[in-house]
């Protein structure tokens, strides 16, 4: 590797990639409403990934450039949840709940329906879609539950997984939207 | 709609779409509550709460009251945080509140703040609740703009402030020093305690944090008196109670009902029975951390106390013949936890569901400890094996003494959180993981 490749991969040189105005506002204002600029990381990192798709290393370099943290500190938070994605994945994202109350009623069989439906395991993704093997997500009465960015679906059976496809290819609900 | 059983407070609203805005919040008598709070003196507010007996609906059940006396009386500054990150397995109803009635959880806050003398105050709501997270900054922004938050509210010269805060996808962030680390901007790692958020919390200063369900409560106590409040529950319990009950039963939905309630009247009378015409075979009492009953045990109330004491539940066992030891000779039974009650009928291949929540647990480690980061892993390991028929024959003990290794071992409850379920489950149901043994050996 050399010198000016060292200097751009573990330093925060790298000018690449920037925020869009709006992304700069909301970051600006939420600035004002702590002590200091780190507790913005969990926002800033969600607006990257809703403005560059995922969190690459210059997604990470410009999260920490702009709120002046180091690099090592910005991805070992993007790197410990999970809702954060260091590789590129589908535009939506369906999180599928299996946990105890989603099982109990079929969970596991919907979400074998999502794999067959989409051509992908837990875990993948093809450009339109991201499907996750989630943890519980808190609608336990509805079980089993699928959410979409804002939209749940409840009381899915394997047969309703078709339709629940179609619909979000006519309705996006794509995790951004709420950022 | 739900089987009405007893006073409605928290979840009167739900259900009304008008309410959820300003305008309708306040034709229902919103904010009206928060002009007496203010005339208040914090004490004053801060006595109504522990004379109520008010309990943490989050999961531990301690006294709000008594939480919120643990502030230094000469802190300079003081945050309360709302505790929005529900995922417990099996608990639903913190999301619904906030859907349903966001303004009632921000005066609630805007109260508890004043009693607290807390400026600079949070809503850390779960990353994956996208919905509410929007609904929740829209009635934010709406108490801003009529004054409720902000600089001098309501001409009392007080000031209070209110940010939501959003996760990004982390069970252990419900754990109060994780998610002040989340809030931090830091990985949503647990601190060790001492000290407590109340002396040492967020950016070095005193936080009390409070689950959404406990903040919500706090208006109707300071309405009606923390008397009236107590005499509403039983023991040293007061107010009701939101149960959300799933799995096998014709009904689940999420109910407020009277502390006293016992796990038979939910499931019959409130949940139109268990499924299918099978009976219940266990139920989780308060979300998947918190080890199960068995079917002789449904008679026992679903109330803090009672579940922790009650002796119709069976001590949880290391192994036969071995009482688990909860510090000082103390009997594990269980707890009142989060509210999730889970029901799983006599067909139920218990070693599998065993299985789901272990993988829960594994995943969910932030892998500070080694005792839960490898435990954990290990109890999922152990118990897939078991549950696919591929077990060995010393499987049983060696799942007990990897929970016993885990438990009380660890920062925080996370590791206490896998292993009492594990032990509570081989305790009541060992027949049937012995029963997974043999069938292979055969």
């Amino acid at each position: 590797m050399t010198a000016p490749q060292l200097a751009t991969k573990f330093r925060n040189t790298s000018m690449s990639l920037e925020f869009s105005a709006d992304a700069q506002k909301k970051i600006a204002a939420l600035c004002d409403r702590y002590p200091s600029k780190q507790p913005v990381v969990l926002a800033a990192l969600h607006l990257a990934q809703k403005e560059h798709g995922h969190l690459s290393d210059d997604a990470l370099r410009l999260v920490a450039r702009t709120l002046d943290l180091p690099y090592a500190h910005v991805y070992g938070v993007a790197t410990f949840y999970t809702m954060f994605r260091r590789e590129p994945g589908g535009a939506q994202t369906i999180r599928m709940c299996t946990n105890i109350s989603c099982m109990l009623r079929g969970g596991y069989e919907v979400l074998e329906a999502f794999e067959s439906k989409l051509g992908l395991k837990r875990g993948q993704s093809n450009a339109k879609f991201t499907l996750v093997e989630e943890e519980c997500i808190a609608v336990c009465d509805k079980a089993p539950c699928a959410v979409v960015g804002t939209k749940y679906f409840y009381d899915i059976t394997p047969a309703q997984v078709s339709d629940i496809i179609a619909e979000l290819e006519r309705e996006p609900h794509p995790e951004g939207e709420v950022v | 709609m739900p089987t009405q059983i007893g006073t409605k407070l928290v979840t009167a609203r739900f259900g009304d779409e008008k309410a959820r805005t300003l305008a309708g919040y306040e034709a229902t008598g919103g904010y009206s509550i928060l002009r007496k709070a203010l005339a208040m003196t914090p004490d004053q507010i801060t006595n109504e709460v522990k004379a109520s007996n008010l309990r943490g609906r989050g999961g531990a059940g301690f006294a709000t009251g008594v939480k919120w006396g643990f502030v230094p009386k000469d802190a300079k500054e003081v945050h309360l945080v709302c505790n929005c990150d529900e995922s417990e397995p099996g608990t639903c109803k913190d999301r619904l509140l906030v859907y349903w009635d966001p303004h009632l959880l921000i005066e609630g806050m805007i109260i508890a703040a004043h009693a607290l003398k807390a400026k600079h105050n949070y809503i850390y709501i779960r990353g994956e609740m996208m919905r509410e997270y929007a609904v929740l900054q829209g009635a934010v922004r709406e108490a801003y703009s009529r004054g409720y938050l902000g600089e001098n509210i309501l001409g009392t010269g007080i000031t209070i402030h209110l940010t939501v805060h959003r996760g990004a996808g982390a069970y252990i962030c419900g754990e109060e020093t994780a998610l002040l680390n989340s809030l931090e901007g830091l990985r949503g790692q647990p601190r060790l305690k001492p000290p407590f958020p109340a002396i040492k919390g967020l950016f070095g200063n005193p936080t009390i944090v409070n689950n959404v369900e406990t903040l919500m409560n706090v208006p109707f106590i300071v309405d009606k008196g923390g008397q009236w409040f107590n005499d509403l529950g039983v023991g040293r319990s007061g107010g009701t109670r939101i149960v959300c009950v799933s799995g096998h039963v014709n009904k689940p939905g999420v109910f407020e009902l009277p502390m006293g309630i016992t796990f038979n009247q939910i499931i019959n009378d409130v949940c139109g029975g268990v499924w299918k015409g099978r009976k219940a075979k266990a139920v989780i009492p308060g979300g998947v951390s918190m080890p199960p009953l068995d079917a002789d045990e449904l008679d026992v109330p679903c109330e803090f106390d009672a579940l922790q004491t009650d002796e119709r539940i069976k001590p949880v066992m290391v192994r036969p013949g071995q009482q688990f030891d909860l510090g000082g000779g103390r009997a594990l039974r269980t707890m009142a936890g989060s509210g999730g009650v889970v029901v799983l009928d006599d067909s139920t291949d218990i070693p599998k569901a065993v299985w789901r929540i272990m993988k829960f647990f594994a995943h969910e480690s932030c892998g500070q400890c080694t005792p839960c980061r490898e435990g954990t892993g290990w109890l999922e390991k152990v118990s897939r094996r078991v549950a696919d028929g591929h077990g060995k024959p010393d499987d049983i003990e060696l799942l007990s003494s990897i929970a016993h290794g885990i438990a009380g071992n660890t920062i925080c409850a996370l590791g206490d959180a896998a292993a009492w379920p594990m032990l509570g489950f081989l305790t009541k149901f060992r027949p049937d993981f012995e029963a997974k043994l043999r069938k292979q050996a055969a």
